[in-house]
């Protein structure tokens, strides 16, 4: 039994760690845009939320320390949403630095260990600071009002009277809210009198059990703050329930002539000051002496947590039904071909039926593979936070630029970026971006900007780490790929070779090792992380202007179209993203150029020419360019090559499987497939082919390439 | 390993018996550890891979995952298997990953004891015995017991990611 609960505990505690990971993540975006100054006042409560989250957890586990500190943070995040403390640049800081350390308690309740008991303490004593020299603060950063907030204290002692106006939407209760623990959770704050409007109420025949009808008038004395109200119906959100609360106070005498000034100052005790300007205040509600803007609906409707209607899956159950939406696909394949041959006259139910499934099928993928879609934002979130610290650091001023964080991707894609994201951006931040100094005298604003930015084309995404800085400097990297043996002297590289060397294992340019980056063991990490997930980083720099690694991905790593080809005995599947167009060149479109190879003529424009067979040494496939058909594919960089192939078999879905699980990468190949037959195809990987095309022997005969050739 | 009620007693006899299964290739026995054995199927047609070593017949699709398979004969030096429906693939889990070698025929189950196995002569040159993990005599027959690790060390864990520099 005992081992029974503590499972069941752990159980219950992975999903709070969980939740946590998520809630600091957001409280982090959430504070940048605070920091930035693009924040609205939802966001505050946001960050109120998050913290308040963690903490409620972190009281039914029984973790103190986190408890403690999450408190502080909250009461502190409560004074500035209410605006009872003003919203600095250094407030802001101190809430980053704040939600680090509440970050450093979460983890340390997680593996169980003690934090130091002065963990924070400096953070802590900072938002103590702002708590108790609150309305000084506000008093400061409103004069106007002064009199009213300076007679004011934080918590008023003296009981008074709310009026709280409740009506559940009709559809509240399939939300899972029950107005009725609400109204007990109002009783328990004080004294509590309710009236019930059943104006709304059909007779029994029309009544729909589900829905609610009734809205209720509450009265409530209590000296607790308004604040505390709002707690109860925190988890309301405007879609479910309209929430009014207004103070009808006997016994404040301040507050009330605070009221009878302008509706813009007439706030009362408990609401901001500092943005007093834009409230709009709802029409007074019986006797209300306080008319009162209702923060509460404002901040529930933006972010209710309520009716965001999702739920938490393991992944592994998501992959496992990739899978098996894979093998579908695969077996609705097969069941095609077997019935190719058979008319629409003769088994027109068959056809149909077939025809359905094929349909049904590929929404059934589609709509797998979106469950396991995130916008890169979760890998981009990190960046802001990466960017400040190095820049401090690093003692550069950096402006952070941020495009397309909402295109989305499939999340093991985001999971391996992760590294070589921070990685790039360090390397950015590091070696690409000068010191203001340097800027200035190269006659370029003293602050940098990185770029990240996202975007889908042709069927992958891709992603750009960009850096207005010095540009590669060529003439180094050279010098030093020489040194480290890594290309021999004297050997005429191109540019952009030159730029491909800083991937090679082992390269660092960093005269100094420095402890952001520049241990040498950077750049070729990164590719090789990008490439297990079967993508590609280039780099395209400017001297001077700065650098841009751009990294491709395949969206989804399950299934893709493609067109069936084939080579010889060999099929391969094309990615059908990748195809412009396909031809049978005349013998004037298929010329062999001396030092040069093949190319196909076409419409005036030169293009590649890569006979397939050549490239993996097919023997019996055709070889005449114009008894073969050439497939005109454009790769992501926008290059056009054409790949000689002997015929195109036709389009169809199919399953990536990986090729490495079992054995190890290929080149030119991207992945394998399983075709209706059960065979195995290979899918063939178009920017790979152009690389190996390019180093073919020049003359390009018809004689195969050796088998090491390509390696 | 439920067939064969005296294996389990020299198991108790000797502690350390150890079972593989032996196949043939041309003239010549091996035998692979009974517990990296995942399932022995016959040959099925490959797909090739291009630009790879002539022993690497291809892929074959295993129930859904790609798994490459290797000539062991080739791999030896022995020439390129003409694969028919009587050959053998045996499917192997090596390094976390499943492979399969094609060979002649499936010979027998043996049980040994460590203290059977004889170390590789040096002079054992006909196939590179780095390959091989020992020899025993089983009823006056030469069976060399692979070393898969080491076999298909170089083939698994090269790394070909070199191509864009």
């Amino acid at each position: 039994m005992a081992e029974d609960q503590s499972t069941d505990l752990s159980r219950f505690k992975a999903t709070y760690f969980e939740e946590c990971a998520e809630l600091l993540t957001t409280a982090e975006e959430t504070i940048a845009r605070l920091q930035d100054g693009s924040a609205s006042d939802d966001d505050l409560n946001a960050v109120f939320r998050c913290v308040h989250s963690i903490k409620g957890g972190a009281g039914a586990f029984s973790f103190d320390g986190l408890v403690h500190f999450a408190h502080v943070l909250e009461t502190s995040l409560d004074l500035l949403r209410s605006g009872r403390a003003a919203m600095t640049p250094q407030v802001a800081d101190l809430l980053v630095r704040g939600n680090d350390v509440l970050g450093d308690y979460v983890r340390a309740a997680q593996e169980g260990v003690e934090l130091p008991p002065g963990h924070g303490r400096e953070i802590m004593d900072q938002l103590a600071a702002i708590i108790t020299g609150a309305p000084v603060a506000a008093a400061v950063s409103a004069p106007a009002p002064a009199a009213a907030p300076a007679a004011a204290p934080p918590a008023d002692p003296a009981e008074r009277k709310w009026c709280i106006l409740f009506q559940p939407a009709p559809g509240m209760l399939r939300t899972g809210n029950d107005p009725l623990l609400l109204l007990r959770e109002l009783a328990g704050l004080g004294v509590m009198t309710v009236e019930a409007d059943r104006t709304r109420l059909p007779g029994l025949a029309e009544m729909d059990a589900m829905e609610s009808y009734l809205s209720w008038t509450v009265t409530v004395v209590t000296d607790k703050p308004r604040a505390a109200i709002e707690e109860v119906f925190e988890f309301v959100s405007g879609d479910t329930a309209t929430v009014s609360i207004e103070a009808i106070s006997p016994g404040a005498p301040d507050e009330a002539a605070a009221a009878e000034a302008t509706e813009g100052e007439g706030w009362g005790l408990f609401t901001p000051l500092a943005a007093a300007a834009p409230a709009v205040a709802e029409p007074p509600r019986p006797a209300a002496a306080a008319p009162k803007a209702d923060t509460p609906k404002a901040d529930a409707s933006a972010h209710g947590p309520v009716h965001t209607a999702s739920i938490r899956v393991d992944l592994d159950k998501i992959d496992r039904l990739v899978n098996m939406v894979g093998e579908l696909v695969i077996t609705q394949a097969m069941l095609g071909q077997q019935t190719t041959h058979f008319s629409v006259e003769s088994h027109p139910e068959l056809i149909q039926g077939l025809q359905e499934l094929s349909h049904h099928t590929r929404e059934l993928q589609e709509s797998v593979m979106a469950i396991r879609a995130q916008p890169v934002k979760a890998l981009f979130s990190r960046a802001p936070r990466l960017v400040r610290d190095l820049s401090a650091k690093l003692g550069k001023q950096v402006r952070l630029v941020m495009s397309g964080e909402n295109t989305e991707v499939d999340k093991t894609v985001i999971e391996q970026l992760s590294d070589p994201m921070t990685h790039l951006i360090r390397n950015s931040l590091d070696h690409g971006l000068e010191t203001p100094e340097e800027r200035t005298a190269a006659g370029k604003p003293a602050e940098g900007t990185v770029h990240l930015a996202a975007e889908h084309r042709s069927g992958r995404i891709i992603i750009e780490v960009g850096d207005d800085g010095r540009g590669i400097d060529r003439r180094r990297v050279l010098e030093k790929a020489v040194e480290k043996g890594l290309v021999e002297r004297g050997s005429q590289l191109t540019d952009e070779q030159i730029d491909a060397l800083i991937f090679a294992p082992g390269f660092s340019t960093a005269t100094e090792v420095s402890d952001v980056s520049g241990r040498g063991v950077g750049m070729d990490v990164v590719r090789k992380n990008i490439q297990d997930v079967g993508g590609r980083v280039v780099v395209q720099s400017t001297p001077g202007q700065g650098s841009r690694f751009i990294l491709s991905l395949p969206l989804t790593l399950a299934v893709m179209d493609g067109m069936l080809v084939a080579v010889g005995g060999q099929r391969y599947v094309l990615p059908l993203t990748n195809i412009v167009e396909s031809l049978r060149p005349t013998q004037q479109q298929a010329r062999s150029l001396v030092n040069i190879g093949n190319v196909l003529v076409l419409r005036g424009e030169y293009i590649r020419l890569i006979p397939l067979h050549q490239l993996f040494g097919i023997a019996d496939a055709v070889t005449d360019p114009t008894r073969a058909l050439v497939v005109v594919v454009e790769t992501e960089g926008g290059d056009r090559i054409g790949l000689q192939v002997d015929e195109l078999l036709g389009q169809q879905q199919v399953v990536i499987k990986s090729l490495d699980a079992n054995y190890r990468p290929v080149q030119g190949i991207s992945a394998a497939t399983i075709l209706g037959d059960g065979r195995v195809a290979l899918i063939l990987d178009v920017g790979a082919l152009r690389a190996m095309g390019e180093r073919m022997p020049g003359a390009g005969g018809a004689e195969p390439m050796p088998a090491e050739a390509a390696e | 390993m439920q067939n064969a009620p005296d294996a389990v007693a020299s198991d108790a006899a000797a502690g350390e018996a150890r079972q593989f299964i032996s196949f043939t290739i041309g003239d010549e026995e091996y035998g692979v550890d009974i517990m990296a054995i995942r399932e022995i199927k016959g040959w099925t047609a490959t797909t090739e891979l291009p630009n790879t070593p002539p022993y690497v017949r291809g892929v074959i699709n295993l129930r859904g995952a790609i798994v490459p398979i290797f000539d062991l004969r080739t791999r030896f030096g022995g020439g390129v298997t003409t694969a028919s429906a009587r050959h053998v693939i045996m499917v192997v889990s090596v390094r976390a990953r499943v492979v399969g070698i094609l060979v002649d025929a499936v010979a027998d189950i043996i049980t040994i004891t460590a203290g059977n196995i004889q170390p590789v002569p040096e002079l054992e040159r006909k196939t590179d015995s780095t390959f091989l993990s020992g020899l025993v005599t089983v009823e006056g027959r030469m069976v060399a017991l692979l070393d898969l690790d080491s076999l298909f060390d170089a083939e698994l864990t090269a790394d070909l990611h070199s191509f864009a520099a």
